[in-house]
């Protein structure tokens, strides 16, 4: 095997920094996309209206209870069967463009079980409060509850959006070229998996270590203020 | 296109002589085991690298944070690839060859699993230390117990009991998360569903079946754990057991 070869990777930075880049887009759009989708879902759960609510809580529980490569693989097949129904043809829509969809849709679940927490973490007299003045529901969680509850949720939010970063990991399942399938590929090119993992095992550390430090610190200034 | 369905075909004859429901339960019995075996991995070594980082020795706490912060900031499926392709590497030849070729690939797998999960309950067990009033330590101390003899007789016993309800929840976690060691050759439930998919292009019903398997494995493991707590519960100290 030799020593570690560091011009494996340097020769193929350009290669693994695409996959870091489709990472990062990857997680910064399931997060975007799921916050709002997993604040929506934690509203229908709260919510006094039956259906809404009983959708809601089926919803996330079907989505906690099945692992993520699972529905990595399932949607990656299922959507162009779905969408063939509506367009007539069957497309594939291609690895790349299905876990945006999947991992939003998957981690609205996780996300909505924090943001209720935080909801239900507002005292109702603040709720009493709105609708005394006058406000409608919206106007009540819009400008009253959602805001403390966003903030006083913003660190667990955040912890679970690394948790979200690595776990892009798993659309080695669909063969998608992530960082880690980046260096999956080339490693099944060149043999050189002690440089090839290692590389991922190490950046994945660093980044992930860096942004637990930074919600760390983000935890304690939150809790002062409150 | 119209989606043919085929719920008869799990009785059909795959290649191997077998039924496709033999292969599910098959991959069922492999996620059984290697979920319960990372489990009992997790929960020992868990449970040592929580203590010792409520130790008074700060090489202890300095070896535990380590460890914890190492397992937990990596990627699940890249932690299996290091013990499956780079691990047998860095050891010398003989033994690095015995372990790529003669050693099960359910090994490697059943152990990263485990250490993984280790650094999650670790995290666990050491809040439910950190939860008790320190005063219960003093009294055990002043009562003239070891520190070992504290641990065991008195912290330990209620920490445990504190933390069930995120026992529970990793429990569950790691028979989700055993479906990652399908990448390193483990020939479990998520495998199986792969290959049946691949074999006989009957998404939809496969899909249904399998998922409706995990919900029961996450439904049953649930319960286990609520009944345990249930079994367990000191009366009058923790009241919101077995919810």
């Amino acid at each position: 095997m030799g020593g570690f070869d560091f011009s494996v990777i340097t020769n193929n930075w350009e290669y693994l920094a695409k996959g870091l880049r489709y990472t990062f887009q990857v997680t910064v759009f399931a997060m975007a996309g799921g916050i709002v989708l997993g604040t929506l879902l934690a509203l229908m759960r709260l919510s006094s209206i039956k259906p809404l609510s009983l959708f809601a809580a089926g919803y996330v529980n079907l989505f906690r209870s099945v692992p993520l490569v699972q529905v990595i693989l399932a949607f990656y097949l299922i959507i162009p069967i779905a969408l063939s129904l509506v367009t007539g043809e069957m497309k594939p829509i291609g690895a790349e463009n299905s876990a945006y969809f999947t991992f939003t849709i998957f981690e609205a679940a996780y996300y909505s079980e924090i943001m209720r927490a935080g909801i239900q973490s507002i005292p109702k007299g603040q709720v009493g409060a709105g609708y005394a003045l006058g406000l409608t529901y919206g106007q009540v969680m819009r400008y009253v509850v959602l805001p403390q509850a966003f903030r006083n949720m913003l660190p667990i939010l955040l912890t679970q959006t690394i948790i979200l970063f690595q776990d892009i990991s798993l659309v080695y399942a669909i063969g998608a070229t992530d960082f880690f399938g980046a260096a999956d590929k080339i490693n099944q090119r060149d043999l050189r998996p002690v440089e090839m993992y290692t590389t991922v095992a190490a950046v994945y550390f660093i980044i992930c270590f860096s942004l637990s430090r930074i919600v760390r610190q983000l935890q304690k200034k939150i809790a002062i203020i409150r | 296109m119209t989606y043919h369905w085929n719920w008869t075909f799990f009785f059909d004859v795959a290649d191997d002589g077998e039924r496709y429901f033999q292969w599910i339960l098959s991959g069922l019995g492999w996620t059984v085991t290697v979920a319960l075996c990372a489990l009992v991995i997790a929960l020992v070594l868990g449970s040592i690298l929580g203590v010792i980082r409520t130790t008074p020795s700060k090489a202890l706490v300095a070896i535990g944070d380590a460890y914890v912060e190492l397992f937990r900031n990596i990627p699940l499926i890249v932690q299996l690839f290091l013990w499956y392709q780079v691990f047998p590497e860095i050891l010398p030849k003989g033994a690095g060859d015995w372990v790529k070729q003669d050693l099960p690939d359910v090994i490697p797998a059943v152990f990263g699993l485990g250490w993984y999960t280790a650094a999650r309950i670790a995290e666990q067990v050491k809040s439910g230390i950190l939860s008790l009033p320190r005063g219960q330590t003093n009294a055990g101390l002043a009562m003239g117990l070891t520190l070992a003899q504290v641990y065991r007789y008195v912290l330990l016993p209620m920490a445990y009991r504190i933390i069930l309800p995120t026992l529970t929840s990793e429990s569950m976690n790691i028979f989700k998360n055993s479906s990652v060691t399908y990448a390193v050759g483990v020939l479990e439930l998520y495998f199986q569903y792969k290959q049946i998919i691949e074999k006989t292009n009957q998404v939809l019903e496969i899909t249904i079946v399998v998922t409706a398997i995990y919900f029961i494995l996450a439904f049953s493991v649930n319960r286990i754990m609520a009944f345990i707590e249930k079994r367990v519960q000191v009366p009058g100290y923790i009241t919101s057991g077995g919810k």
